[in-house]
């Protein structure tokens, strides 16, 4: 491959990405400032530098404000909500799509392709359009406002994203890998975890990455399946309300927002050396 | 240590085609078996099969007496160097080689396993290597990581598949006398797939050659060389390969696109009343009669050389012919078996270095008609082979084999005293 570039395409690229960095920071930059003004500074440009965008005197009030002021209540329940459900939600997906992609990869069975296609197929299903009917269906049942009514949907959501990607990354493993452990004396089940899991642990850790995000940002079906005691952040943010009727509550609002995109942040730099592939290189010839 | 029969071995993939046909093997304690044929002949299918990684569709396969159709592999204790190698790149190559130690449970303990990986490695020099992944390591290293993986194990026997044809020419060189000296030193019953017969002739005490799932012959390499049973066989080992002409019989003499040959005796009685037969004349049986003399009652012709090629120690005169409309078919078949590019008809001649033999020359060749097979063009039988004289080569090839253990058990003993 021809890895030289013309110095001029370089500086281009480079152009590009530093606009396509900023085009995509602001706006978190933004939420962040914004978090960080006081109630007076929200409404009076004046304390503010940069044409209303910084606040000149840092304030923590919004932060108080969701963790142990009046929105406490709401924020808090909230965020334990949407810890349990993503990383139960996440865990089922993982587990599941791992042996159905294992399968899906090895084994020659009728009705391999239909359940490839329909995976999907289903992930691409409006899920404004699910809503409704599912609804209907856990006011019915009981499942409403629970924990559980969250994790199912999620996991239709993230079940065939999974099992898609992940049986990709199956397929990339030679098959004589395993031969060769079971001829060297491991069953079935040790050379699935001793050689098999750990070459497919970054498909594994990019799956399970896109899993807790599609549920951690979910909004649609937190919003209309749940009431109280199940309802994760981006739901309960619409919920909040200022420190008087008529106090707009942005500020805490962009608090809470920051809090929530702290943890996809550090799982992006815990992980970003994982994600990248790979690691399959010389285990056949070269 | 082990011996492994096969007994009418049948293997049918999804398709119902038998990609092996009733193989029968016998493969004794300590012997070096090649497996050889065009690709696509069912070499590893057989392979496979023996180690537990492929069904057998129907027959019996018995190591040391017992039959293990139903084993799985790990409980077959035999081990296998893939074609590419197959090493586990999350592990460093200390681990892939303690591998199968580590998967029996509770057998060795840590110091053991340190001991048997060090004295695999010491083998195989690679000990400074022990502590690097197999993605940093070259071709060859990684080849002989693969066989330190199989042999540190004590296994019953090796299996190898294509382990060479991953190498540059050289490495391959290196490899194949290296595995030939382990197999001796270890003295372990070892089948070696390939579809090179230099590499067949040169390792095996036996070579069984395949052709699209059948075994056509098994026998050591000089008796495959010197008394092929078939066109098929003879085709396939030597390297440039014999040469097939057409040949009408004509009473008492057969005649062959350069020359006519006087048979008698057996032979006339064997070709009389057929038509045409195929002659097979290996290239280093035609000699220029101008520097090298003849052997006694040798048939003498001229024929214009298109084409030499001189390497120093040996040189190649290539003829070409127009190959006879009744055999031309087989002959084309016989190429398509061996994998060949179904190129024009040509005489390939090995000549004698000295030779001024030059392109567009008129070369005096001469042949001693003792040296040529004929084959019978329908069945592909060779009608000339000496049965008496392969039993023969067959039991010296059987006391150099013994000796050559022997010898290699010898100096290990003498190794071991002198280190004690
Ligand atoms: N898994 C399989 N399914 C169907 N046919 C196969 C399979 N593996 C091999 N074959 C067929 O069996 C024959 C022998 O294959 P193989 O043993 O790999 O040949 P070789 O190792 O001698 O090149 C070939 O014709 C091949 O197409
Ligand atoms: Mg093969």
């Amino acid at each position: 491959m021809e890895t030289t570039m013309s110095t001029k395409a370089k500086n281009g690229l480079g152009v590009v990405s530093i606009v396509i960095m900023i085009w995509t920071l602001i706006p978190l930059l933004w939420i962040i400032a914004t978090s960080l003004k006081s109630t007076a500074a929200l409404a009076d440009p004046s304390q503010n530098l940069f044409g209303n965008f910084w606040p000149k005197h840092i304030s923590w009030d919004n932060y108080k404000l969701i963790f142990s002021g009046g929105a406490s209540d709401l924020f808090l329940p909230a965020l334990w909500h949407s810890i349990v459900v993503c990383v139960v939600s996440t865990f089922i997906s993982v587990v599941l799509a791992t042996f159905c992609a294992y399968a899906i990869s090895r084994l020659n069975f009728p009705g391999k392709k239909l359940i490839l296609t329909t995976s999907l197929a289903v992930s691409f299903f409006p899920v404004i359009a699910m809503v409704t009917p599912l609804f209907n269906l856990w006011r019915q049942i009981g499942l409403f406002d629970t924990i559980p009514g969250l994790i199912i949907p999620y996991l239709a959501l993230t079940l065939p994203l999974s099992i898609w990607i992940l049986s990709a990354f199956f397929q990339q493993i030679p098959w004589e890998m395993e031969q060769a452990a079971q001829v060297d004396g491991a069953t079935s089940w040790q050379a699935f975890i001793k050689v098999i899991a750990p070459l497919a642990a970054p498909g594994v850790f990019t799956t399970a990455i896109i899993a807790f995000f599609t549920a951690w940002n979910d909004f649609v079906f937190s919003s209309n399946l749940t009431a109280q005691s199940a309802q994760t952040v981006p739901a309960a943010l619409n919920f909040f309300t200022g420190a008087s009727q008529f106090v707009q509550p942005t500020g805490a609002i962009c608090a809470a927002a920051v809090v929530v995109t702290i943890p996809v942040v550090i799982l992006v730099l815990v992980f970003q050396k994982r994600i990248v592939a790979g690691l399959t290189s010389g285990a056949v010839k070269g | 240590m082990s011996s492994i029969e096969l007994k009418h071995i049948v293997k049918k993939y999804g398709d119902g085609f038998p990609a092996v046909n009733d193989v029968n093997l016998d493969i004794k304690d300590g012997e070096f078996v090649i497996l050889v044929g065009p690709s696509g002949c069912g070499k590893s299918t057989l392979l496979r099969m023996i180690v537990g990684l492929e069904d057998i569709t129907s027959g019996e396969l018995d190591i040391d007496g017992k039959r293990v159709n139903d084993l799985a592999p790990r409980d077959r204790n035999l081990a296998m160097v893939f074609q590419n190698y197959a090493l586990y790149p999350h592990l460093t190559v200390y681990e892939n080689i303690a591998f199968p130690l580590r998967l029996q449970k509770g057998k060795h303990s840590d110091a053991e396993i340190d001991q048997k990986v060090r004295q695999a490695s010491d083998m195989l020099e690679l000990d400074e290597h022990l502590q690097r992944k197999p993605g940093n390591l070259s071709g060859g290293q990684r080849q002989r990581v693969a066989m330190g993986r199989a042999i540190v194990r004590e296994a019953d026997a090796f299996l190898f598949d294509e382990p060479l044809s991953n190498l540059d020419a050289k490495l391959r060189g290196q490899m194949r006398t290296e595995i030939a000296r382990m197999q001796r030193r270890l003295g372990i019953t070892t089948i070696y797939v390939t579809h090179d017969q230099t590499e067949a002739m040169t390792l095996g005490d036996r070579v069984c050659v395949l052709k699209r799932g059948v075994l056509q012959q098994v026998a050591s390499p000089r008796e495959l060389y010197e008394q092929p049973v078939n066109l098929f066989v003879a085709g396939f080992i030597g390297s440039p390969p014999m040469n097939f002409l057409p040949a009408r019989v004509d009473g008492n003499r057969l005649k062959l696109p350069f020359v006519d040959v006087p048979v008698d005796g057996e032979l006339a009685e064997k070709v009389k009343g057929k038509d045409v037969v195929i002659v097979g004349l290996r290239p280093e049986h035609l000699k220029d009669s101008t520097v090298e003399t003849a052997p006694e009652h040798s048939v003498k012709f001229n024929a214009v050389v298109d084409q030499t090629e001189w390497l120093g120690n040996e040189q190649y005169a290539y003829i070409p012919y127009e190959a006879d409309g009744a055999v031309r078919k087989q002959l084309e078949d016989l190429d398509r078996d061996l994998d060949g590019e179904g190129l024009r008809t040509q005489m390939i001649v090995n000549l004698d270095p000295r030779s001024r033999v030059i392109e567009g020359d008129e070369a005096r060749l001469a042949f001693d008609p003792a040296a040529m097979h004929v084959f019978d063009p329908h069945t592909g039988a060779n009608l000339t082979r000496d049965d008496d004289k392969a039993a023969q080569i067959a039991a010296e090839s059987e006391k150099l084999r013994k000796a050559a253990l022997a010898r290699a058990h010898k100096r290990e003993v003498e190794q071991a005293e002198k280190s004690a």
